[in-house]
């Protein structure tokens, strides 16, 4: 840790989540509620906006500190990570492209911990193409506004958040033709979709967010006119650190599971972790965990001395969620037949870990972004 | 208003709690402390009441916390001033250790008078190691003022303090004019987090640290020498034993009788 204080943050994140968090996690899964209150208490407690500048209400902290925050509470609740992680992500365009004048007017709200973002970037034809993207903006002849139209698909808190950092057509060109808006959730002609039923991540709503002729003020244009895909992609750098850091927050939390349950359960006359063919896999499972932990905070590290770090990003993700998936697999096989059941949260861990190979850019897209980079001039 | 609460760094209840093998104290030493949980409620109580206090002159409330403590007591102030306290006072002393209850309550008198006696005196019901509970009673005693205790409910009005006790048959209100010292339950409110930025701004709060010599309180009179009560001896508490299990064949009742008898509990 950097500093005393940023000790201090990650101390109170872990009592607030051995305290509030994780005690709930398993049930409100169960019931696939959303997390609101939860939500509320860490934007209470300033961790909602760690990675963004004082002035504007952030708590000006590197990317090397709010990973690991994000890493704590993922170990205890996957679902509220992935909200904290998404809605940095949101904030990202106008803290990082917006003018002096809208990062006055639009972050203080969005970094106060009492509001939360949706990323609208997918669409149903547009998954790992960004460049397909049919929702469309269109000027008023005065220029003064806007009308959106089109459907968002996969958007995580949708008809919970309270404004939308959205991608979306101001000209055709495949590429140059995306802009991005930051819209208030209350403005007329937006409606949600019935919520996806997911294998996991239940308290993660997902829904698809219908624009029909929303009217949105010019000045919520974040950078210029075809800038989207840029944006879009540049915040994409920032937030797969954050999915990486979640991911193996969500393996430690597997790995120590595992831990405590083979040193508990008897076999043969003994712990099962004094067989060396189990006691091996937990160590697989420790090595899986502490590699990709580094591997987040190198490229995190990297960032946060202003180097380049898209392609060590991309790679944080690759290896932390694939670690994930791997490291809760094997803690079912160590749990046994309790694993397989939903009385152990190995199970709920596993499904959790599936969804970090998939959203924000696929693992075949992380690794066509690592070798892009690798075989560029 | 100005309020001074006294809090104090304990052992971690979690942990594996000892006594000093030289001199039979609570060992501070060998394991993690921090604030003790019953004072966190003092110190929402008292945040609580300067948040809702508007003076009718407009002036500034100020909530000083005060500790009597060996060195890492700091991280009991910093706990407070991160929740949202303004000012810490950390009355450190090698003379100090081994304080009985009535030299603590000494100390912690005469650190409130240098201070300066503020409105009210808050402090928790009793400390999580120690567990007497008396200490209030002593200190409002020795600065002369009114004691209104174990209270699950406090708002100030004017010049009054009101609280709510709630026995086990009936629940009292009772009143108490300022200055006085409250001291609060664990029923009172939940405490709260600090938060982040409450971490980054405890950094600039003053703190300041006092000896013995400062408060002009004679070192004969504190520390172990001085306690009123010394600890012979401690031994650890035998590990369980397995339990008997009595097989119902019939006769188990004859048998259960049987062992309570034996071992004098009918
Ligand atoms: C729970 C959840 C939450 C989400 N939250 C959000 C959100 O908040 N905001 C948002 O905008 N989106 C969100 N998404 C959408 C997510 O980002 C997309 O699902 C993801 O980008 C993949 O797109 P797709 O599902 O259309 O898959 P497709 O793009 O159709 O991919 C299908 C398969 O083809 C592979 N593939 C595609 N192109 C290539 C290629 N060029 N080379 C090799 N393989 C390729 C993919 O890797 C994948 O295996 C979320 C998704 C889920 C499941």
């Amino acid at each position: 840790m950097p500093t005393d204080e940023s000790q201090d943050l990650i101390d109170l994140t872990r009592q607030i989540c051995a305290a509030q968090l994780a005690p709930i996690a398993s049930a409100a899964e169960e019931a696939a509620q959303f997390p609101g209150d939860t939500f509320a208490l860490l934007g209470r407690s300033g961790l909602l906006s760690l990675p963004y500048a004082e002035e504007h209400g952030g708590g000006g902290q590197p990317y090397e500190v709010y990973l690991q925050v994000v890493e704590e509470i993922a170990s205890a609740w996957m679902s509220v990570a992935v909200g904290v992680s998404v809605h940095s992500l949101t904030c990202f365009p106008v803290a990082e492209y917006g003018s002096d004048q809208q990062r006055a007017e639009l972050l203080p709200a969005m970094l106060s911990g009492q509001t939360l973002g949706g990323y609208c970037l997918s669409e149903t034809q547009a998954g790992s193409d960004v460049s397909a993207i049919s929702t469309r903006a269109t000027a008023s002849q005065d220029r003064s506004t806007y009308s959106v139209t089109g459907s968002k698909a996969w958007i995580s808190h949708a008809g919970h958040a309270d404004f939308y950092t959205a991608f979306v057509r101001t000209d055709d060109h495949p590429s140059k033709g995306l802009s991005c808006f930051v819209i208030p959730a209350d403005t007329g002609g937006i409606s949600f979709g019935t919520p996806e039923r997911k294998m996991g991540l239940a308290c993660d709503p997902v829904s698809q967010v219908h624009f029909d002729r929303a009217v949105v003020d010019s000045g919520r244009m974040i950078g210029a006119p075809g800038l989207g895909m840029s944006i879009a992609l540049h915040a994409l750098d920032s937030g797969r650190l954050g999915v990486a850091a979640a991911a193996t927050g969500l393996a430690q939390a597997a790995l120590d599971l595992a831990v405590s349950y083979s040193k508990e359960r008897e076999q043969f006359g003994k712990a099962i972790s004094e067989f060396q063919g189990l006691s091996f896999l937990l160590a697989d499972m420790e090595a899986a965990v502490t590699s990709a932990r580094a591997t987040y905070l190198h490229a995190a590290r990297l960032k946060d001395a202003d180097r380049p770090f898209s392609k060590q990003a991309a790679v944080a993700k690759l290896i932390c969620t694939d670690a994930a998936m791997r490291v809760t697999t094997d803690a079912i096989q160590v749990l046994g037949g309790a694993g397989y059941t939903r009385d152990f949260p190995a199970e709920r861990y596993m499904r959790e870990a599936k969804v970090t190979q998939i959203f924000e850019g696929t693992n075949q897209i992380q690794r066509l972004v690592i070798a892009r980079q690798l075989l560029r001039g | 208003m100005n309020i001074v609460i006294c809090i104090k760094y304990v052992p971690d209840a979690q942990a594996d709690l000892t006594f000093s093998e030289s001199d039979n104290t609570t060992d501070r030493l060998g394991v993690e402390g921090l604030l003790s949980e019953l004072d966190e409620y003092a110190i929402e109580a008292g945040l609580k009441l300067v948040e809702g206090a508007v003076g009718p002159d407009g002036a500034a409330s100020t909530v000083t916390v005060l500790t009597v403590g060996p060195d890492r007591a700091a991280d009991a102030i910093k706990k407070a001033l991160q929740m949202g306290a303004n000012a810490g006072v950390h009355v450190n002393d090698e003379a100090i250790h081994g304080s009985d209850a009535v030299a603590t309550s000494l100390i912690l008198a005469q650190a409130i008078k240098k201070i300066g006696i503020p409105d009210l005196v808050l402090t928790g019901m009793a400390s999580t190691d120690g567990a007497m509970g008396v200490v209030p009673a002593m200190l409002a005693e020795r600065l002369g003022l009114p004691q209104v205790t174990l209270a699950s409910e406090v708002t100030v009005e004017g010049e009054t303090v009101t609280i709510r006790r709630d026995g086990d048959l009936a629940s009292e209100t009772i009143t108490a004019s300022l200055p006085a010292l409250v001291s609060v339950t664990d029923q009172i409110n939940e405490p709260r987090y600090p938060s982040f930025k409450g971490i980054m701004a405890a950094k600039k709060k003053p703190v300041e640290t006092w000896s013995l010599a400062d408060l002009g309180v004679d070192a004969a009179l504190v520390g172990l020498g001085a306690a009123w009560t010394t600890v012979e001896s401690f031994a650890k508490r035998p590990p369980r034993v397995k339990g008997q299990i009595v097989t119902d064949e019939g006769e188990g009742g004859t048998r259960l009788a049987e062992f309570l008898t034996a071992q004098k509990f009918a």
